[in-house]
């Protein structure tokens, strides 16, 4: 192996397990004499039964240790500023510009409380308003919310609205269905799910995506709408998706735009003109906020002007030159998330739009596009790796292939490659969505961040672990070797007599249940 | 010109790249998107400003039409908090490698995964109970997710939950829950702001599948009969949600220690700015047994053994649960929620201590019980309006005057009054409900005391 990368391995105790009793990293401001002398007992009024018996267990730690722990562990996590990160397929990791870090930690940000009257917070109200203009924009679409706090938080948001629209209609209770994919994201079946639907899912025909037929047999008069990802999460664009859109409007059916990821289609193709009714983008994919490590994040979801009353309360309103919330929306489903939302990502993603412009946000799809296909170009020389479809040798953003040959070839499959990469600095390659329908998946997506020289360094990696694999596939196999640990013994993670989500279910279990197993080092 | 965000913009590299690819130009790459879906226009956007000073310029322009709370005398609550946020919060999670990770897993993320796993291990022993996950957006979602799993649990489908409630968590829970859900709103105690515990008594039966119950609750009254609920849903086989803010557990009887099936809350308080409501993260936690984990599909971290020994791993516990795998089968939504802010609460806690915590816990109850004191002595004011214990929030009623006129005279003499409750509680009259941390000394509310008399007189 002739990777030079090694990963921080500091094989830092657990946070619990540094310091001593007596130390400790934080003094709160206590109250005044005077405060203590008028107000002597705390507690007075809470019934002894009701206060803390023991204290809290927590670390007992001074601050400069506390400090290095979790600057060691930062220091064993590859975000994209520190590692090429597009093995990551379907989350769009790309560049997020540092000014806007600056920018939201600003006190005209991170000062400002929810409830201020809205005369005080004009600029962040401008702001939300100018984004919702942008998204209004890039999709088609006449009306945004920017409240609900994540992709899958936007789906299901639309689904409430697609119910809403139903009820409105005194159709509620008999269009209890929505149709979606199964490349689609599955948060485009759990969201309508969890607003209530049953959900009826299209599988692929040999194209990659769902025939026409299929979607036919699919409609009744109980559909309310379609909840669809395209291109699908293999990066398959169905051609016929403007006959989708019109065949589910005659039974009826609202269309939703799963644009989560529309990295390869900002410029290029809009939700309107394919007869979307609902859409939504994440910010922090597409719209470059970072995913800070699984939020927070926002999902924007987007609206036909005639389904705007719908939205979830309050909305941004211009009245003039003056911003205002507005509360007044008697059709509304309700709220999704407390407040507006995470309004700090809407200053990253306003900030990222406008250093574009129309021009460099088309150029954005266009390169990304361009990443995929040149990254596809380098990874078709890997042995045994194939094409699940026709359809998949051209992709848009991203692809999903199978090193099925490989796997039977070597014993050495998707998930272990991805594991080894680790090895090179690159942070691992998505496999695929559940359930597994190409064997062996990876699916990269190589957004616009990324350098010819970014992509011929994955390319190389990938290929340099291949022939690895064919030479010693269980040197492969017990990788990876130079990360902040080894591989691990995951059968723990599913087993409820062994999984220890915290050292307080790892004290409970070790003293009542006998049949618990020790811990034990056996990797799987 | 080659912008600066993407490197692959430069003519040359370009044309290389596709010369190995095989095509002639980009648009050879999107054949499969039919021409007359191509928007082919210009997108209506304003021109592009890729310079860094002038955009920053721009920018900030916009955002300085914001008076921050923080630079203004404040006291707004209601589910976001203006607390002391350490330094070293903030210096932990502007790190880039956090910042700009996601969804990258045990080789690649193991230190994000150990920082995660820690703030399960220190929220579980907050609230005593074994299993916390990866917190959801808010304490309204969280709440709402442990109450839908309340429902899935029990296959009943009714839940009881305080009148005494936010309007946000009340609009949230309308959505989320009430399209097959009855929600039954169970009143307060108009002198103490307790819930009504016989109120409780006749609503329960046999077909409630949760109870939910806060402390403190909307009017910041510290619910003590919270024991007492749980024990009344369990009687009627219903599970008890409890919600609690952290900042009180340092004092108070964590959720766990009287029988609670979920707790849920918001840990924005612990090191998070309020950023408009930005710094919001509901934590939920549970017991440890399947069934109810099955429920629940947030994110779990596990700890596990490696192939070094001595050295630990950490990985999802049970992904094959989470709606990534089940799609529309069974599973609530999830996906990402607030980790950053997860981290930012572990290193929160791990500052504080159980000895911080709890100085935290009796500071807040000593400042607010004095303010509210010093408020009620004004004349024209009557308070605090209710009689239970507070934790950092009470309620007041002007006796004749409206609140957003008294707000909009507070404001112009730079003090943000407390939350208007007269359009949420029309019942409680001319009445706001007021936060007062470790930010706030006692000049501060000296002053407030002195301009709120003046402003009434």
């Amino acid at each position: 192996m002739t990777a030079q990368f090694q990963q921080a391995r500091w094989n830092e105790p657990l946070l619990s397990e540094i310091g001593s009793p007596g130390e400790r990293g934080y003094i709160p401001s206590p109250p005044e004499a005077e405060i203590i002398a008028r107000v002597p007992d705390a507690l007075s009024g809470i019934p002894a039964s009701f206060q803390r018996a023991e204290p809290p267990r927590l670390p007992e730690v001074a601050q400069p240790q506390l400090m290095r722990h979790f600057m060691r562990l930062s220091q064993e996590t590859m975000g994209n500023d520190v590692a090429v990160d597009f093995g990551l397929g379907t989350c769009t990791m790309k560049y997020s510009p540092k000014v806007n870090e600056h920018l939201v930690r600003l006190p005209e940000v991170s000062g400002l409380h929810p409830l201020q009257h809205v005369d005080t917070v004009q600029g962040i109200l401008e702001i939300l308003w100018r984004l919702e203009q942008m998204l209004c924009a890039i999709s088609g679409l006449d009306r945004f919310t920017l409240q609900p706090p994540s992709g899958s938080a936007a789906v299901y948001t639309n689904a409430s609205i697609v119910r809403a629209y139903h009820r409105s209609r005194g159709e509620g209770e008999q269009r209890n269905e929505i149709i979606s994919s199964i490349f689609s994201h599955p948060c485009d079946q759990s969201g309508p799910y969890s607003a209530g639907y049953k959900i009826v899912q299209l599988y692929p025909g040999p194209n990659g995506y769902p025939e026409v037929d299929a979607l036919k047999a699919a409609l009744s008069d109980r559909t309310a709408g379609i909840v669809i990802t395209n291109p699908e999460d293999t990066g398959i664009y169905n051609p016929h998706i403007k006959e989708f859109t019109r065949l589910v409007h005659e039974a009826g059916g609202l269309c939703v735009y799963d644009q989560a990821n529309a990295n390869g289609m900002m410029g290029i193709a809009r939700a309107k003109e394919a007869g979307f009714d609902l859409c939504h983008f994440n910010m922090h994919k597409t719209f470059s906020s970072p995913h800070n490590g699984m939020g927070p994040a926002m999902g924007a979801s987007g609206v036909r002007e005639d389904l705007a009353r719908f939205l979830p309360a309050p909305v941004v309103e211009k009245r003039g030159d003056l911003f205002e919330l507005d509360w007044n929306r008697p059709e509304s489903i309700g709220k999704v998330r407390s407040f507006v939302g995470n309004a700090q990502i809407a200053v990253r993603s306003y900030s990222w739009i406008l250093a574009l412009g129309p021009d460099g946000i088309r150029e954005v799809a266009e390169t990304a596009v361009l990443n995929a296909n040149y990254l596809a170009a380098l990874l078709r020389e890997v042995p045994g790796m194939s094409q699940p479809f026709p359809t998949s040798n051209t992709p848009l953003e991203q692809f999903r292939w199978s090193l099925e040959g490989f796997k039977e070839e070597t014993g050495v499959g998707s998930s272990d490659i991805s594991r080894n990469l680790s090895d090179y600095g690159l942070q691992p390659i998505f496999t695929s969505h559940h359930p597994y329908l190409v064997p062996e998946p990876i699916t990269p997506e190589p957004a616009e961040s990324f350098s010819k020289a970014d992509l011929d360094t994955f390319g190389n990696a990938f290929l340099d672990i291949a022939h690895r694999a064919q030479a010693d596939p269980d040197e492969v196999l017990n990788g990876p070797y130079r990360n902040a640990c080894r591989r691990i013994d995951s059968a723990a993670l599913d087993d409820p007599y062994r999984w220890v989500p915290s050292s307080r279910a790892e004290r409970t279990r070790m003293c009542n249940a006998a049949e618990s197993a020790p811990l034990h080092n056996q990797p799987s | 010109m080659p912008h600066p965000y993407i490197p692959n913009s430069a003519p040359k590299v370009r044309a290389e790249m596709l010369r190995i690819i095989g095509a002639k130009s980009i648009d050879d790459l999107y054949t499969t998107v039919p021409k007359e879906l191509r928007y082919n226009d210009r997108l209506p956007l304003e021109e592009g400003i890729p310079e860094e000073g002038r955009l920053r310029r721009h920018v900030t322009g916009i955002l300085n039409k914001n008076t921050p709370a923080t630079e203004m005398l404040s006291f707004l609550g209601a589910g976001c908090y203006q607390h002391e946020v350490p330094a070293v919060c903030d210096e932990i999670n502007r790190r880039g490698e956090f910042v700009t990770s996601y969804a990258g897993d045990t080789y690649g993320d193991h230190g994000r995964l150990q920082a995660l796993w820690e703030f399960q291990d220190l929220m579980a022993e907050l609230v005593e109970l074994d299993v916390v996950t990866t917190p959801n957006y808010d304490w309204s979602t969280a709440a709402a997710m442990a109450l839908r799993s309340c429902v899935m649990l029990t296959g009943r489908k009714r839940v009881l939950v305080p009148a005494a409630l936010l309007l946000d968590r009340r609009l949230v829970f309308a959505d989320y829950l009430s399209h097959d859900v009855q929600v039954d709103e169970i009143p307060f105690n108009e002198e103490t702001g307790l819930l009504d515990l016989d109120a409780l008594r006749a609503a329960l039966a046999d077909d409630v599948a949760a109870v939910y119950i806060e402390y403190p609750n909307a009017f910041g009254v510290v619910d003590y009969q919270a024991p007492e609920v749980v024990e009344l849903a369990h009687e009627h086989g219903a599970l008890a949600v409890v919600g609690a803010d952290p900042t009180g557990l340092g004092l108070l009887a964590a959720p766990g220690s009287f029988g609670a099936d979920f707790a849920v809350g918001d840990v924005q308080p612990l090191g998070m700015h309020m950023s408009y409501g930005g710094g919001l993260s509901g934590y939920l936690a549970f017991h440890n047994d399947p069934a109810v984990i099955e429920s629940c599909p947030a994110f779990i971290f596990a700890k596990t053994a490696t192939l070094e020994p001595g050295q630990n791993g950490f990985g999802y516990l049970n992904f094959d649960r989470t709606h990534y795998v089940k799609r529309g089968e069974g599973s609530q939504n999830g996906g990402t929620t607030t980790a950053l802010w997860a981290i930012t609460a572990a290193a929160y806690l791990g500052l504080l201590g159980p000895q911080g915590l709890r100085e935290l816990g009796e500071g807040l109850m000593q400042r607010s019980r004095y303010a509210a004191e010093r408020l009620g002595e004004i004349p024209g004011v009557t308070g605090p309006r209710f009689s239970g214990p507070i934790l950092k929030e009470f309620v007041i009623t002007y006796d004749n005057h409206e609140v957003a006129a008294v707000d909009d005279a507070l404001r112009a003499r730079g003090i943000f009054g407390g939350k208007d409750l007269s359009v949420d509680f029309p019942t409680l009259g001319r009445s706001s409900l007021w936060a007062v941390t470790e930010v706030h000394t006692k000049d501060d509310i000296d002053r407030l005391v002195e301009v709120l008399t003046e402003v009434l007189a």
